[in-house]
């Protein structure tokens, strides 16, 4: 993208502004009073990756438990705290977080070409929000657990045993600070840009970020408020959601869904931003489409508020209504197409290098198709009425949540490690994980498209016999999803104990964040880089920056 | 990128990681007005839970608002209108450089935030002791007419109840600026908080000037 900057600094003499941002400063107080992005963005990755481990023990139990049709390993009301705790935890604790809080903290101001996010104590402010989000969502796991399961529908929700109130409380506290890394960025994005970087100057990665904390600046604050009120409803009874006093429970799930289908697109658009970095990355191409890609996106984040109707089909809302969210539903598949077709044709031509985080985004691609279409199946109203609350779903939404946003997650993770630890990792190792990870996530969710067209519900803790051969085949999937994840645990640790030896840009990338060095300094940039090109200019040669 | 430069809009508040004074002025507006837009997100989804109910039990509504008093709501509207005009001119006179009266604006601010909370105490405890609660711990027998008057009153205590919430972050922040204020640490140059923190209070004030004829002024 530019000519700039770094002359690599191998100095002994420690000037502060020559010292890379994992060194300067030492001890964990230096990390948690911390205002540097780079530093947050590296606590919120330790932070998600924990959460990570726990939802994903949680869904092990789960595959576990139905490995037979009748009780295996836990009893009934066990499995569903179980399972409503994999959904809590997966959603408010990793997903949410995960791309736009771990990965874009650190990488955003740095493909900016800025020094640090527009509020650095905010974005200080925000981790700790989220930890103690986090400790009330685990004192609610230890004080009575919740059955819910992750959507808190009432009546039930509200009639309920258990520490419903705490837990609604802990997503209560998480959707701050969501709401404040969202208001970060935007002023981030909007005032923080390098001279002479316009708007479709920005890699496309920044869009995506842009669309996604739109997304959580103006929906999260509807979740706050239901939350709330679910939480006075379980105290008081005041009776808004309970048919019994007069309220309205579908009322609960219109305001739920008006927050979380959008949701569902802050969790898939920083999935989508980081595609649309490592395929011309690694196709050494200039991105086709570079406008259709960013408007698509902010497309996707306006159409997300119009479509939360068709989560509740069966739910007894007008057929009028229905039929309109039907037809806006089916409306998302184009900008997703639009990007999904770009992408496609970027490689095509391209010099591809099969390195790991291509390898997760060619997966992506595959796993988002399967996720996507399946969840036009579900937009139309007639499949739904058949297919609504089966494994069909469950299948559908895994294929979008983790096929394609931890895929894409687990793709920016492999492409920005060595940026964020200046440590490479075991490339052939890498690969093994991926194709584990790839086979095992279908082996474990293609079958529950499977059983959930045959009538297999979500959520049940016995099922019939015949279902038996479909659940044991997704239960050994999982294990082999489990030993993917295992193997990469093991070599990224293996590589945090290596001497330094990333290069500055490793992949030989365009954009800002890969023209400084690996780690990047405190300030990240010794000069503020001035931009004078695309960020996928891989037509022109290199900058003086990479020194691969 | 250096501190030393004399701008006039320089000031020694600007952060490291701004080119200009200006870049971090208008920085920190797109936060504030995003912050603000979260807000009217937040009590957007009440107004519209509590609209809905009403559409369906028009008359516990009106049943439940005779038992509010008008009278002390318009005052509390009175306070915080007043409020709002001394906060406009305490942002007036810190970009004036006029110190003494920026604080003397900030102060009387705080004197009419904290009146509009005497007020909500004593309506509170009057609701307390007529045994106006939210839901299961409504006293009907004693009050009559139709039960959903509960629901409206859960209504009011949680629009008032986070409202009023509002209002004490707001006590706090204008006492943190007026400190400030008093410190000399803002200027013509410099009075971004005074500027932002003004904003909020405008909103807090906004709010309730539809919290008041959606509760008080129900037909």
């Amino acid at each position: 993208m530019a000519d700039i900057i770094t002359t690599p600094h191998i100095s002994g003499h420690a000037d502060h502004h020559d010292v890379d941002y994992l060194h300067d400063g030492k001890g964990l107080k230096s990390w948690l009073t911390t205002v540097d992005h780079k530093r947050i963005g590296i606590m919120y990755l330790w932070s998600i990756l924990f959460m990570f481990f726990l939802g994903g023990v949680f869904a092990m139990m789960i595959r576990l438990e139905l490995l037979t049709p009748k009780q295996t390993i836990m009893s009934a009301e066990t499995y569903n705290k179980v399972f409503t705790l994999h959904g809590a935890i997966m959603v408010f604790l990793f997903i949410i977080p995960s791309v736009p809080a771990a990965l874009a903290n650190f990488v955003l101001p740095l493909m900016l070409g800025a020094k640090d996010v527009a509020f650095p104590k905010l974005n200080l402010f925000s981790w700790y929000i989220y930890m103690a989000g986090a400790l009330i969502a685990i004192a609610a796991m230890v004080t009575g657990g919740v059955d819910t399961g992750w959507t808190f529908y009432t009546p039930y929700s509200t009639t309920t045993d258990g520490s419903v109130a705490l837990m609604t409380f802990a997503a209560f506290v998480l959707g701050f600070s969501s709401i404040l890394t969202g208001v970060n960025f935007v002023a981030t994005i909007h005032k923080l840009r390098a001279p002479g970087m316009g708007w479709f100057d920005m890699p496309l990665f920044c869009w995506g970020i842009y669309a996604t904390a739109l997304i959580q600046v103006l929906a999260t604050p509807v979740l706050a408020i239901t939350l709330l009120l679910l939480i006075m409803e379980r105290t008081f009874g005041i009776g808004i959601f309970d048919p019994k006093l007069g309220g309205d429970p579908v009322l609960f799930q219109h305001f739920f869904w008006f927050y979380s289908h959008p949701a569902v697109y802050i969790m898939i658009l920083p999935g989508m931003a980081i595609i649309s970095e490592i395929i011309p990355t690694f196709s050494q191409k200039t991105i086709f489409g570079y406008r259709a890609i960013a408007f698509s996106s902010v497309a996707i984040a306006l159409v997300s508020f119009i479509v939360w109707g068709h989560h509740m089909f069966t739910s007894g809302q007008s057929q009028l209504a229905s039929a309109i969210f039907s037809f806006i539903t089916f409306f998302v598949a184009v900008p997703s197409a639009i990007k999904t077709f770009n992408w496609i044709v970027t490689m095509y031509k391209g010099s591809v290098a099969f390195n790991a985080p291509m390898l997760y985004a060619l997966s992506f691609l595959l796993l988002f198709g399967i996720g996507g279409l399946t969840g036009i199946f579900l937009g139309a109203v007639s499949v739904d009425i058949h297919l609504h609350d089966t494994y069909f779903v469950v299948a559908h939404f895994h294929y979008v949540m983790m096929g394609s946003t931890v895929i894409a997650f687990l793709g920016g993770l492999h492409y920005w490690w060595p940026k964020m630890f200046g440590r490479m990792y075991n490339e052939s190792a890498a690969k093994v994980a991926c194709a584990l990870v790839f086979i095992g996530f279908n082996a474990t969710f293609l079958p529950q498209f499977v059983l959930g067209s045959r009538g297999m519900p979500r959520r049940y803790y016995n099922y019939l016999p015949e279902f038996q051969f479909l659940h044991q085949a997704s239960t050994v999937g999982s294990w082999i999803l489990g030993l993917g994840f295992l193997i990469m645990a093991g070599y990224l640790f293996a590589s945090l104990r290596k001497k330094m030896d990333a290069p500055a840009n490793p992949w030989h990338s365009r954009t800002l964040e890969w023209q400084t060095a690996s780690p990047p300094i405190t300030h990240n940039f010794h000069e503020v880089p001035s931009v004078g090109g695309g960020p996928y200019d891989y037509y022109r040669p290199v900058g003086q920056g990479r020194n691969a | 990128m250096s501190h030393s430069t004399h701008d006039v809009a320089e000031h020694r508040f600007r952060q490291h990681h701004f080119a200009t004074a200006e870049q971090q002025l208008d920085t920190s507006k797109i936060g504030m007005w995003l912050f603000l837009a979260t807000e009217i997100l937040m009590f957007g989804g009440l107004f519209v839970g509590f609209g809905l109910m009403q559409g369906v039990y028009p008359e516990a509504w009106v049943a439940g608002h005779h038992h509010l008093d008008r009278v002390l709501g318009a005052v509390n509207t009175v306070f915080l209108l007043c409020s709002s005009f001394t906060m406009v001119m305490a942002v007036h006179y810190a970009s004036t450089d006029e110190k003494s009266k920026t604080v003397l604006n900030l102060g009387l601010t705080l004197g009419f935030a904290f009146a509009f909370l005497v007020v909500k105490y004593f309506e509170y405890s009057h609701k307390f002791h007529d045994g106006l609660l939210p839901g299961r711990f409504f006293n009907l027998a004693g009050i009559g007419g139709p039960p959903q008057q509960a629901m409206f009153f859960g209504f009011y205590f949680a629009m008032t109840g986070i409202h009023g919430f509002h209002v004490l972050i707001g006590i706090i922040l204008i006492t943190w600026i007026m400190i400030r204020a008093n410190r000399g640490d803002f200027s013509s140059a410099y009075y971004t908080p005074v500027d932002l923190i003004g904003l909020y209070w405008h909103l807090v004030d906004l709010i309730w000037i539809y919290l008041f004829p959606l509760l008080y002024l129900v037909s």
